[in-house]
């Protein structure tokens, strides 16, 4: 799986101004809200489904990253974004190190191997230095688009 | 002191498979031994001490892995994993 399978192009934020975790995760909720992915009286609960997710364990899985996450029946497909803080957000991580690099997913109840491929294509493009570094670095929402896209195109694998 | 590497078959029973959760719950069992514990899926090796590195093998339902401990607590803790995949990672109805 790609990111072009699951990221919306129109909800990825450059620079976050939300500097705490529930904030965070209103922002990007707000993104997809945006870019017409999910339907305003759904908002609510979907923030609510995965701030109770992240009460089980925090999404922050280390190297400065984090997938919060949850099943939601008002998607159709697997839907996700992209959020970068430059300054970084508490978020509980795993290795207690601020989470600069945020990606949101909201997968059909149905679909779990569509939500794995998903995380498996997010930790595998992660593990490269160049990609970390380089996303982190990012200030425009174009500067994200496109390093996606050169993701996709396996130009960081190895 | 010689170090003994063990291999177990280890299969994935919880209907979401090794998703972020499950994998977290690996790593906190894997930190608890010395041994370095690795989980080997179509010639793909993952560091059971990584959520990072587990994540990458976007193992689901079904999937059938080689789980490799390798250190003096190695036999403990391929037994103590070994059981976390039986139980589904608490996840089974």
């Amino acid at each position: 799986m790609k990111f072009s399978d699951f990221i919306c192009e129109k909800a990825i934020r450059a620079q976050l101004g939300a500097d705490n975790k529930k904030d965070v995760i209103d922002e990007l909720v707000d993104s997809l809200l945006e870019a017409g992915e999910i339907s305003a009286d759904e908002k609510a609960d979907i923030i609510a489904a995965i701030m109770k997710r992240e009460e089980l364990g925090s999404t922050g899985i280390g190297r400065g990253v984090a997938v919060p996450h949850t099943k939601h029946a008002g998607v159709g497909k697997l839907v996700g974004t992209v959020g970068v803080s430059v300054a970084g957000v508490d978020f509980n991580s795993l290795d207690g190190e601020k989470v600069q690099l945020f990606f949101l997913l909201i997968s059909p109840p149905d679909r779990p191997g569509d939500h794995l491929r998903a995380l498996e294509n997010i930790s595998k493009q992660l593990r490269g230095e160049t990609f970390c570094r380089f996303l982190k670095q990012s200030r425009t929402s174009e500067d994200i688009r496109q390093l996606l896209e050169e993701a996709d195109a396996s130009q960081f694998s190895g | 002191m010689s170090s003994t590497a063990i291999t177990r078959t280890v299969v994935v029973r919880n209907p979401n498979g090794l998703h972020a959760r499950p994998a977290d719950m690996l790593v906190r069992e894997a930190n608890r031994h010395q041994s370095e514990i690795m989980l080997e899926k179509d010639g793909t090796r993952a560091d059971c001490k990584s959520i990072l590195s587990l994540l990458t093998l976007g193992a689901a339902c079904g999937t059938e892995m080689s789980l490799i401990a390798e250190g003096a607590d190695a036999e403990q803790a391929a037994a103590m994993i070994v059981e976390l995949f039986e139980n589904g990672f608490h996840e089974l109805e």
